[in-house]
């Protein structure tokens, strides 16, 4: 890890090396999980807290489990059931978490820039487990690790991230983590799915579908974010099943090794057949959910030794 | 850095032979090669621990199984770091529940790694027995741990340093009594 780094907010700019090091340090933790005793002492006597503004469960277990196999005291926030309630600020409840002498606060926000916000308000170490449609730094670098125990090499591999590219912090976090590691990657949504951005980043775009496939070796399937879907994006689900879905018969006609990736939640028979999603031919989603695990743990390591 | 070298404890003979006789007190002292496991601790204690597995092979024929442990997430001066050290693999490809698990290292000297191994090996399973093998013990325990073999006892100051160099990762084989440089101690 970089002397300096203290937080996790993005992995736009992270550089390789230190990418490298999160995946290395996490695959020392996944034979931690493989352990009878799946537990270390590492963060004994550090205090984590989860704040949590937004609905999660994969991440916000993730996260927990993490804190929980390094032994490290943790303390969870919910929205519905906490002064935010009352109106609370995100300020004030940052300040009087801080006042409770915190090490470390993960942070899921619905918006983009709060942990960025949150860190000038903290002394410990801020890690971003989600902010609005910005990143996702955490469910990059699980991916990049379920990547990594498949194809080994991220030079020249191909990955098309599929469907709601605009509102997706995964995306995002993805696109800046994969380009880093030499992958190239592409985007495939109907037109009005792919964000202005997109023209910085410079990647290839399909807008047909099936031409996605044959290109890429591994698809990064994205959820059609039904609760941001406040314009009309495109007109109707099956509408978009019918044009972007993932379906069976689309990989067999690919007639290739590919890999099927998801961050989840998934709506099943919307941008993924329900029954490829359970595929273990195609599909390393639960690998992901593991993989999880071993990659928070391995983040919160490598920021925990700064906070003295 | 290079070190002012202030003699050379053990050279290359001299460590085969120790390796040697610590193989022998090991298989003794178990009644042969029936229940015993090897686990080495990174880095050299690992090369160690491999050196006596296959002197063991040679001296009963039976090849013992032989584990790597890396003990960075049991240590006890965490919070004294600003900057995390790099984790490396921990493999113990067998079971060691029921086992005399010798515990191996290069150099003993206050014990708290052996303690953080203790504790990481708990974590695998419950051993029948866990014995210490270490290359050199230098003294200066902080923690009541004792080892059950010992290649050579160097009586050392604090102000110097035992270096073991292995072929597995140095350019010779043999122990050096060196002085620590000014701000370790």
């Amino acid at each position: 890890m970089q002397e300096n780094r203290k937080h996790l907010l993005g992995l736009e700019g992270v550089p390789a090396e230190e990418i490298k090091l999160i995946l290395d340090t996490a695959e020392s933790f996944k034979e931690v999980l493989d352990r009878p005793i799946p537990k270390v002492p590492t963060l004994r006597g550090k205090t984590i807290v989860n704040l949590f503004f937004e609905a999660s469960t994969r991440t916000r277990f993730s996260f927990e489990l993490a804190e929980k196999r390094l032994s490290a005291d943790t303390l969870n926030f919910s929205t519905t059931a906490s002064s935010v309630k009352k109106g609370e600020t995100l300020r004030d409840t940052a300040q009087n978490i801080e006042a409770m002498k915190v090490d470390m606060v993960v942070i899921r926000h619905p918006a983009s820039g709060a942990p960025h916000f949150l860190r000038h308000w903290i002394k410990g170490s801020v890690i971003n487990a989600g902010d609005g449609c910005h990143e996702h730094p955490t469910q990059a670098l699980l991916d990049m690790k379920t990547i990594q125990g498949i194809h080994n090499e991220f030079k020249g591999l191909r990955v098309a991230i599929v469907g709601d590219i605009i509102h997706s912090r995964v995306a995002r976090s993805n696109i800046y983590g994969l380009t880093t590691m030499g992958a190239e990657v592409a985007l495939c949504a109907p037109a009005p799915l792919i964000p202005y951005e997109a023209e910085k980043w410079n990647l290839k775009t399909f807008y047909n579908v099936d031409d996605a496939i044959a290109w890429a070796d591994v698809l990064m399937v994205l959820r059609i974010q039904l609760e941001r879907q406040s314009q009309n994006f495109f007109p109707t689900l099956r509408e978009y099943h019918n044009y972007f879905g993932i379906t069976r018969e689309r990989l067999e006609k690919a007639n290739k090794k590919i890999t099927l990736m998801h961050p989840g939640p998934i709506n099943r028979g919307i941008e993924l057949d329900s029954d490829l999603a359970d595929d273990p031919e195609y599909s390393v989603i639960l690998d992901q959910v593991t993989n999880g695990v071993a990659i928070r743990m391995a983040i919160l390591y490598l920021l925990s030794g700064e906070t003295k | 850095m290079e070190r002012k070298v202030k003699a050379k404890i053990i050279d290359e003979t001299g460590l085969k032979r120790t390796i040697t006789r610590l193989s022998h007190e090991i298989v003794e002292r178990n009644h042969g090669t029936e229940i015993i496991a090897a686990v080495g601790i990174r880095t050299r204690g690992a090369f160690v621990a491999e050196r006596i597995v296959k002197e063991i092979e040679r001296i009963e024929s039976k090849k013992i199984p032989l584990g790597i442990l890396d003990i960075t997430m049991y240590r006890d001066d965490f919070r004294q770091r600003l900057k995390q050290p790099v984790l490396q693999q921990t493999d113990i490809p067998f079971n060691i529940d029921e086992k005399n698990i010798v515990l191996i290292d290069d150099v003993l000297y206050t014990g708290r790694t052996i303690r953080a191994a203790l504790d990481a090996l708990m974590s695998f399973g419950r051993p029948a027995q866990i014995q210490l093998a270490v290359l050199v013990d230098r003294g200066h325990r902080e923690l009541p741990i004792k080892p059950d073999y010992v290649g050579k006892n160097i009586p050392t100051s604090i102000g110097e340093e035992i270096q073991v160099k292995l072929k597995e990762v140095d350019d010779e084989d043999c122990v050096l009594l060196v002085e620590a440089p000014l701000g370790e101690w």
